[in-house]
């Protein structure tokens, strides 16, 4: 292995990184706030790439347009989901949100199949994304680049929401006491869809830029970043959003050079994640940057 | 001795929960921890009991040290509790919930339960006649049949206590029973841990805040502040203890 | 009391193995297949309720174990030339390549292993709770899954099995059933049955009350995982081909469904919602072909099927937590009190 290839994996490894960062973001925020697993995040990852590439194949917008709307759509197909799967379980226990939440996933995937149909499609070359950039002996997409710049740029725009806006102190409030926030006159339901919207607008970024590098659209391509992602979360500490990004960007570090460096490994490259996820439940269960909760007898 | 504690101390992270706790239990006594909230009586159950591992000092139990064994074990060696706030076994009827506490001797298995083995059988039956022997002592027995949680406040924390018993304990801790009963009703507690105590041959530790309970049933009393031990003795001396006095009323 | 209920059980028995019987002598191989995949559910959605209904433990690994007792059973049937067929790739292990075992014991030898790997996942994994045990789990029946798929030279990668022979005979599924119903009703109403309820309600307490928690849960989810084993193994003798791709996610959805559905904590919940959710799945299989409602017409939209399923769980979950039978059973002393059976003087025991 030379040091081209090296950095050629690297730059696939930042890339990947990215896109799981975005994806767990979501995850966390949702965790933060209901300790819910949104098993159907994924599926709106897979939903913003859809809808982005029927906004370009059939009413013909340009792609940067069509990539907003397709967001904020799917923005508000996070929210309504919430309304509808999670809202009326709020005070249920846990386990029936978490099925909730497998039974929208699946109910998604497979609507997925029926309307959007089982074959894979695939986007249309967008330039500016599909340059390959050459420095020196080191080649890649020109997206690849981009994933980690617009990451990190949306990952210091959503810190300043969260820590220094209205908003965001609400989110954390009620993350922290659901009850104690509504004592203090804070509309409980607007920060959880305000969170939803947010979450589900990153997982369609990330579900975009995802089809930009990899250019392929299938229903079922939300389930396996879905999980992983969740793995990142909680590697990096459920509920917390740097962790989810620390954690996205390990997994995406991990698997990549695994596979680049290990090659006898690579038929078990999913289930590393499992195996990672499995260590850290065990050895620190709140996660790298996470806190530590103890029950009350 | 019944129960000793050598310098017990709990902490988390850097609060120090209970500092050096020295408690000493004689057989056949009721004892009284008390304090102000916050003062660590809780921690000092959860001790005792095996839900935390003290970080220091030591918990004798008939003269065996039985500091940082589970909780499950330290029940078997004949400490039974109540909680503070009341964890039935929800979806169980009041006589399952008793069973429940019955089974610590019984010891049943999977495999013995499903074939109905003989000694099954006959553990089984015992069990059954010693929790509706409980129950009737407790006057619970019409309502063997019913949900545990669907019995007024009162009823539950008598069956709390049942449960407990239903271990065979010889040493109780009660965590707060009169909690939200009113003065009538905690006069009847009393009566009823007074009987308990003398029908099962029991020691009982019990957290109270009612005052009048504690002063009334214990021979002798531990007083907690910000996890140390600031008095112990006989009520009455504790009513006189100006540390006492201080620590619930404020300085003047 | 307790004799008419013995009687009451023996006779419903005898009428249920009388249907049966009927059944596979005058209905298709068609129909009888999708009454036999019921039984198979019913020892599936049992095994699942056992830890995720009666002891309280959401674990979502019950692919990954069907997938152990499938394999294990299949490559201990199959004969050396089928074998020999299969792996072409690679060639199987020569020990086990000689080795022709009994069905039966091959049955159980799979409900074994799927036992040991229960056991070996639930002792690290146990430690966890809710969300993040389903989650463990989850990814330890992905893991079993992916070893699998790797294991080329034991259980012929991607490629599969085919031609397992074919074991799974109404009698067998139905018998094994009724074993497994008859498993769970005796230790659910037993004194270990209530330690596992126990520990689901408040494992605190529980363990104050002087039930091991741990060993507890461990047990629950070994035997749990024997059943699965059980289960996977008879499905792999009844469709004779197995796959790594068919033990994926969806298949833990489907039994998640029916103990869901049935009711978590139920047995004859889960009875119930596995003939019905067996039937239905096949009743609405139009959904997946092309319809012709008259008006306008569609093409098949393969996917349909899911979608009702998916929204039927959704629904149940919203609208009707409990499912169909909550936490209680039908038992005969329920048909007495509703009036379907004649009153005894003094009324219901058990």
């Amino acid at each position: 292995m030379d040091l081209a290839t090296f950095l050629q994996q690297l730059a696939n490894a930042a890339s990947l990184g990215s896109l799981y960062s975005l994806i767990a973001i979501g995850y966390t925020m949702v965790y933060g706030i209901l300790r819910l697993i949104n098993f159907a995040h994924g599926d709106i990852f897979m939903l913003g790439a859809y809808f982005a590439f029927y906004l370009i194949a059939s009413v013909a917008l340009p792609w940067w347009v069509a990539f907003l709307v397709a967001i904020a759509i799917t923005s508000l197909f996070g929210i309504a989901l919430e309304r509808i799967a999670y809202r009326p379980l709020r005070d249920s226990p846990r386990i029936s949100l978490m099925i909730s939440a497998i039974g929208a996933s699946f109910l998604i995937e497979n609507l997925g199949v029926v309307i959007f149909g089982g074959r894979p499609k695939s986007f249309a070359s967008i330039p500016l994304f599909d340059t390959v950039v050459r420095m020196g002996s080191v080649q890649v997409l020109s997206v690849s680049l981009f994933i980690p710049v617009i990451t990190i740029l949306l990952l210091v725009v959503l810190l300043f929401v969260v820590n220094r806006t209205k908003t965001g102190m609400a989110m954390r409030a009620v993350s922290t006491d659901v009850e104690a926030a509504r004592l203090m006159a804070i509309d409980v339901n607007k920060v959880i869809s305000y969170t939803f919207g947010i979450g589900s607008a990153l997982a369609a970024i990330g579900g975009i830029l995802w089809t930009m590098k990899y250019p392929q659209l299938n229903p079922l391509m939300g389930i396996m970043p879905g999980l992983k992602c969740f793995i990142a979360a909680v590697i990096g500490g459920i509920g917390n959003i740097s962790g989810a990004v620390l954690g996205g960007f390990l997994l995406g570090f991990i698997e990549i050079m695994v596979a680049a460096f290990l090659p006898a490994l690579t038929g078990y490259r999913d289930a590393f994640s499992f195996i990672l996820l499995i260590l850290v439940l065990l050895l620190k269960p709140s996660g790298l940057l996470g806190k530590k909760q103890t029950v009350k007898v | 001795m019944m129960l000793e504690t050598k310098g017990a101390t709990m902490r988390f992270g850097g609060l120090t929960a209970v500092s050096e706790l020295n408690l000493c239990v004689e057989h056949g006594e009721i004892v009284g921890l008390i304090g102000p909230n916050g003062a660590g009586k809780t921690t000092a159950f959860n001790m005792i009991t095996g839900v935390y591992e003290p970080t220091e000092g030591k918990v004798i139990f008939t003269g065996k040290d039985i500091t940082g064994k589970k909780a499950h074990s330290i029940t078997e060696a004949g400490i039974a509790r109540t909680f503070q706030n009341i964890r039935l076994f929800s979806t169980m009827s009041v006589l399952e919930n008793v069973l429940v506490g019955c089974a610590v001797r019984e010891k049943p298995t999977w495999f013995n339960s499903v074939v109905r083995t003989p000694a099954y059988r006959k553990h089984d039956r015992e069990s059954h006649k010693f929790a509706m022997e409980l129950l009737s002592e407790t006057g619970l027995a019409e309502l063997a049949g019913e949900r545990a949680t669907s019995l007024p406040y009162g009823k539950q924390r008598r069956l709390e206590i049942s449960r407990a018993l239903a271990s065979r304990p010889k040493l109780l801790l009660l965590d707060e029973p009169a909690a939200g009963m009113n003065p009538q009703e905690s006069i009847e507690l009393m009566e009823f841990i007074r009987r308990v105590r003398d029908r099962f041959d029991l020691t009982i530790l019990l957290i109270e805040h009612h005052m009048q309970v504690v002063m009334g049933i214990c021979s002798r009393m531990y007083v907690l502040d910000y996890g140390v031990t600031i008095a112990h003795g006989t009520p009455d001396e504790i009513r006189r203890d100006p540390k006492v006095i201080e620590a619930y009323l404020g300085v003047e | 009391m307790k004799t008419r209920n013995t009687v009451l059980t023996g006779l419903a028995i005898a009428i249920f193995a009388l249907v049966l019987w009927l059944a596979d002598k005058n209905l298709g191989g068609y129909a009888m297949r999708i009454l036999n995949l019921s039984a198979i559910y019913v020892v599936l959605s049992l095994s699942l309720n056992l830890v995720n209904g009666f002891t309280g433990l959401f674990s979502l690994g019950c692919a990954g174990f069907m997938a152990v007792g499938a394999y294990v059973s299949a490559l201990l049937t199959m004969s050396p030339e089928v074998k020999e067929m299969n792996f072409f790739l690679e060639p199987l292990a020569p020990w086990l390549a000689r080795l022709t075992l009994p069905f039966a014991l091959a049955l159980v030898a799979g409900g074994f292993c799927a036992a040991l790997a229960g056991l070996v996942v639930g002792i690290p994994v146990l430690r966890l709770k809710d969300d993040y045990l389903a989650i463990a789990t989850l990814g330890f029946s992905e893991i079993i899954r992916v070893v699998i798929t790797n294991l080329q030279g034991l259980t012929n990668g991607a490629q599969g099995l085919k031609n397992i022979p074919k074991f799974s005979t109404t009698w067998t599924v139905w018998g094994v059933a009724a074993l497994v119903v008859a498993f769970m009703a005796l230790l659910t109403r037993s004194s270990y049955g209530r330690q596992l309820k126990a520990v689901r309600d408040d494992e605190i307490a529980a363990e104050a009350m002087g039930v091991n928690v741990f060993r507890v849960k461990v047990t629950s989810f070994t035997i749990s995982s024997f059943l699965a084993g059980v289960g996977g193994a008879l499905l792999g003798h009844m469709i004779t081909t197995i796959d790594p791709k068919m033990f994926s996610f969806m298949l833990t959805f489907n039994i998640l469904l029916i103990v869901v559905l049935g009711g978590n904590g139920s047995i004859t919940g889960s009875v119930i919602a596995s003939i019905l959710v067996t039937v239905l799945m096949e009743a609405l299989r139009f959904l997946d072909e092309p319809l012709n409602l008259f008006f306008f017409k569609t093409n098949g939209l393969p996917g349909l099927r899911m979608v009702v399923f998916s929204a039927m769980l959704m629904a149940v979950v919203i609208l009707r937590q409990r499912g169909l039978m909550g936490d209680q059973e039908l038992t005969w002393s329920g048909f007495e009190k509703a009036g379907l059976l004649p009153r005894s003087k003094k009324g219901a025991s058990k």
